[in-house]
């Protein structure tokens, strides 16, 4: 690799976008699951236990396997699980979406830092990224411009989601459910159902989150690898609107949030930079502030979200 | 449309719940092409008979013919697949889909990948032959009240029902909106297109739109005939019985000083993006103003301005020439009381009992009232209640039941008693009998009325326009969040203010 090329401050924004496409990706998959999820009318609070769980299973699966791939591929099963799970749960009367989802939350840290000690020093492959950054000579444009699949798999997917809740049966009947408990029964749907699959669908979508902190950024399993990124998505699918496509411009903003600490301290600010660290908390305590209201709805929001309601 | 309209009869009909006879040996007959109206008070059957006829419920014992072959229905899809339908009181649309989504998920055999092109033209075509039409791409939550009501029956007729019952479709709806989609109903049932049995308490809808009558009391065929060939006091007869309908008390008294005055009150509305503005709106004492209007112009804002709940952006508020915000020491003072809408949520704490629901103005004043000044005072409690229940006629099993066990009905009528117990000088009411039947909502009204006549100044919005133009002095017609028509309630002619309600009056 060439020599870094003195950027001066031009360093800054080049880190900043190079991080948010690395860090966002993990609220990317966290969020559409969530988004999905909110949609047929149940919140996941337990999908940071899910991201982490996913983390360590794609970590643990693709060092035995050899392949990264199946690392992601058991990373969204287990993750698909442990949504079902929750979307059981939730189907009996009487039972709290966001309690249950705050236990699976902890039940999930528990479970993968249980099984996730004997993995703390092995190296498990990695995923791949493509280089788009050949053309330029610039070697940190070049690394900044290192994208992994995963990423591109999730903005396509965000599209993807976008264009079946509008245009398959499978869609509408998510937004029916969501919107109304009392329409989706006249239509002989069952909406326990049909939030059992969207929260288990949801699930293995940030399982999918979880394996490529594991797998790629930053690319080993340990106990502090999630830094609430499953959380902060509940926020981001709130400042969404809970629209699949706003959702991946949300989590490059939250991604790009989340690199600002380590950009400025790339060029040698040395004193406070810490306090950038906690850019995407203040952001998302930001934005639940700015989006709130007492006097107005929230616009767009699923009509049977016990959030909203 | 090609399929005939079929015929219904319903013969010897019982429904027993346990021990309870619902519907007690009921038969009606509803000829192809004809429209006929189901009335009757809440409780009187009505329900329960179109349920088992829609497969909700099985009869205990009876018989149902649909073109003259037996039916049997055991759930909501065999009559559908008879070619009934159902259009509900309660919407069933899903809100945040456009109408073009909600017909094409409606359809039982919706395609996994949704073509919407083919889809859009399949609708258009479809609705070329119908005699009304709506708007199908904007969400269904921003469709005013008939526009989504004759969605509903699009809906059914997209479906394929040729035999429609609707649950008092006008309960939401204008005079000039009900009017419009029962004629396009009516049209279809004269080109014998569809058979329709409407459940209804309004007889003037009876009366204009439908053939024949069947009149439930007590889950009994109370009687029938041609509506041609009966007065509304036949037909009230019927339904109350030898109980009498009784007339509002006569309104006494002169209007005094003004006790609320709105003046250039503005404020933001619930989507945030519009406001509502009152220019000027004054209530005095001894007097009902009436505020009309379609649900969703800006009432709901009104009356969370008026109980404190909205920040006003300017103007002011006063009442009896002070200014006024609505904290609990204010209202107390300036003796404001409040009837809000759906009083089980907005006015009462549906878990606590009766007694104290009823304590809830004053179990914390100190003085006078129910409350001691650290401790309640149950024992003071318990008697004021039991004197609430026995002069407001409260049914209920006792004062230390909860409330949402009550009746619609009992839960307004104890909402009204605790807030007109005492000395009152201004009471707000918003939609105060809303799915009430006749005698509860006729008790609620004398209430309101003797208020008046003891001199409180009242504040009335309400949907219901003949309730508004029976109790009101003045009628004010809100529409797109401003006051835009003011009329006396003797002079004003329900024609013109529904055209104000609409927004497109001159």
């Amino acid at each position: 690799m060439a020599d870094p090329v003195d950027l001066g401050l031009w360093a800054v924004p080049l880190a900043i976008l190079g991080g948010a496409i690395r860090v966002s990706t993990p609220f990317l998959f966290v969020s559409l699951g969530e988004c999905l999820t909110e949609r047929s009318g149940r919140i996941n609070l337990g999908l940071e236990g899910t991201l982490i769980l996913g983390a360590v299973s794609g970590y643990a699966m693709s060092y035995h396997s050899g392949s990264a791939l199946v690392g992601v591929l058991c990373a969204a099963l287990v993750g698909g699980i442990f949504g079902m799970l929750h979307g059981w749960l939730c189907s009996f009367k009487g039972v709290n979406d966001i309690a249950i989802g705050i236990s699976m939350m902890i039940l999930g840290m528990g479970l993968a830092f249980y099984f996730g000690k004997a993995y703390i020093q092995p190296t498990a492959p990695r995923l791949p990224a493509i280089p788009f950054g050949g053309w330029s000579d610039i070697p940190q444009l070049r690394a900044a411009l290192q994208v992994n699949v995963l990423f591109l798999l999730g903005g396509a997917l965000a599209v993807f989601l976008a264009w079946m809740l509008k245009n398959t049966r499978v869609g509408l009947t998510i937004r029916v459910v969501g919107d109304s408990t009392d329409a989706a029964r006249a239509l002989a749907i069952r909406p326990n159902r049909v939030r059992l699959w969207a929260t288990s669908a949801g699930g293995a979508l940030a399982g999918i989150g979880g394996a490529y902190l594991s797998l790629y950024y930053p690319g080993s399993w340990n106990e502090g690898i999630s830094s609430g990124q499953g959380l902060m998505a509940v926020a981001l699918v709130i400042f969404a609107r809970w629209n699949p496509i706003n959702c991946f411009w949300a989590a490059l903003l939250f991604g790009g949030a989340g690199a600002l600490g380590p950009a400025l301290q790339s060029v040698g600010i040395t004193e406070g930079y810490y306090l950038f660290y906690a850019a995407p908390y203040v952001l998302t305590l930001g934005i639940l502030i700015a989006t709130s209201s007492t006097e107005r709805a929230v616009t767009g929001a699923p009509g049977e979200l016990s959030i909203t309601k | 449309m090609s399929a005939p309209a079929p015929s219904l009869e319903a013969v010897g009909m019982t429904m027993r719940f346990g021990d309870f006879t619902a519907l007690d040996n009921v038969s009606l007959s509803v000829p192809p092409g004809s429209f006929h109206a189901l009335l009757g008070e809440n409780g009187a059957g009505k329900s329960t008979l179109v349920k088992c006829i829609m497969g909700f419920y099985h009869a205990t014992s009876g018989a149902l013919l649909v073109d003259y072959r037996e039916a049997r229905i055991q759930d909501p899809r065999d009559a559908q697949a008879l070619g009934l339908g159902m259009v509900y009181q309660h919407f069933t649309l899903v809100p945040s889909l456009s109408a073009a989504e909600n017909l094409v998920i409606s359809r039982g055999d919706t395609p996994a990948l949704i073509n919407w092109a083919a889809e859009r033209a399949r609708l258009e075509a479809f609705l070329a032959g119908m005699p009304f039409r709506v708007p199908l791409d904007r969400p269904v939550s921003s469709l005013a009240a008939g526009e989504k009501q004759k969605l509903e029956i699009l809906k059914q007729l997209y479906l394929g029902s040729r035999f429609l019952i609707l649950d008092e479709p006008t309960s939401v709806l204008t005079p000039d909106e009900a009017d419009e989609v029962l004629g396009h109903v009516k049209a279809l049932t004269v080109s014998g297109a569809l058979s329709v049995l409407m459940i209804s308490h309004k007889f003037r809808e009876v009366r204009a739109f439908a053939d024949d009558v069947t009149v439930l009391r007590r889950g009994a065929l109370a009687g029938r005939g041609r509506v041609a060939e009966l007065t509304n006091e036949d037909m009230a007869a019927m339904m109350m019985g030898k109980a009498q309908i009784g007339s509002a008390p006569p309104r006494t008294g002169t209007p005094g000083d003004a006790v609320l005055e709105l003046r250039g009150a503005r404020a933001r509305d619930r989507s945030g993006f519009k406001e509502i503005g009152i220019e000027d709106l004054k209530v005095r004492a001894g007097e009902i103003v009436g505020v009309a209007g379609i649900s969703g112009n800006g009432q709901v804002e009104l009356m969370e301005v008026l109980t404190g709940q909205r920040r006003l952006l300017s103007g002011a508020m006063t009442v009896q020439g002070a200014p006024y915000a609505a904290t609990r020491a204010q209202a107390r003072r300036h003796r404001v009381r409040y009837l809000p809408e759906e009083p089980l949520h907005n006015a009462c704490a549906p878990h606590m009992s009766v007694a104290e629901n009823l304590a809830l103005r004053d179990f914390d004043s100190g003085r006078n009232g129910t409350g001691g000044r650290i401790f309640l005072g149950r024992a003071r409690m318990a008697r004021r209640a039991e004197e609430l229940i026995r002069s407001f006629d409260i049914r209920t099993r006792g004062p230390q039941a909860q409330i949402r066990d009550l009746s619609g009905g009992n839960v307004q009528r104890a909402a009204l008693a605790r807030e007109l117990s005492g000395d009152v000088a201004l009471l707000v009411v918003a939609n105060p009998c809303f799915g009430l039947d006749f005698s509860a909502a006729r008790a609620i009204r004398d209430r309101l009325m003797q208020a008046r006549n003891d001199g409180v100044a009242v504040l009335l919005i309400s949907e219901d326009l003949d309730e508004i133009l029976e109790l009101a002095d003045r009628v004010l017609v809100m529409s797109d969040g401003h006051i835009t028509h003011e009329a006396r309630a003797d002079q004003a002619k329900p024609a013109e203010l529904g055209r104000y309600m609409a927004g497109h009056a001159a």
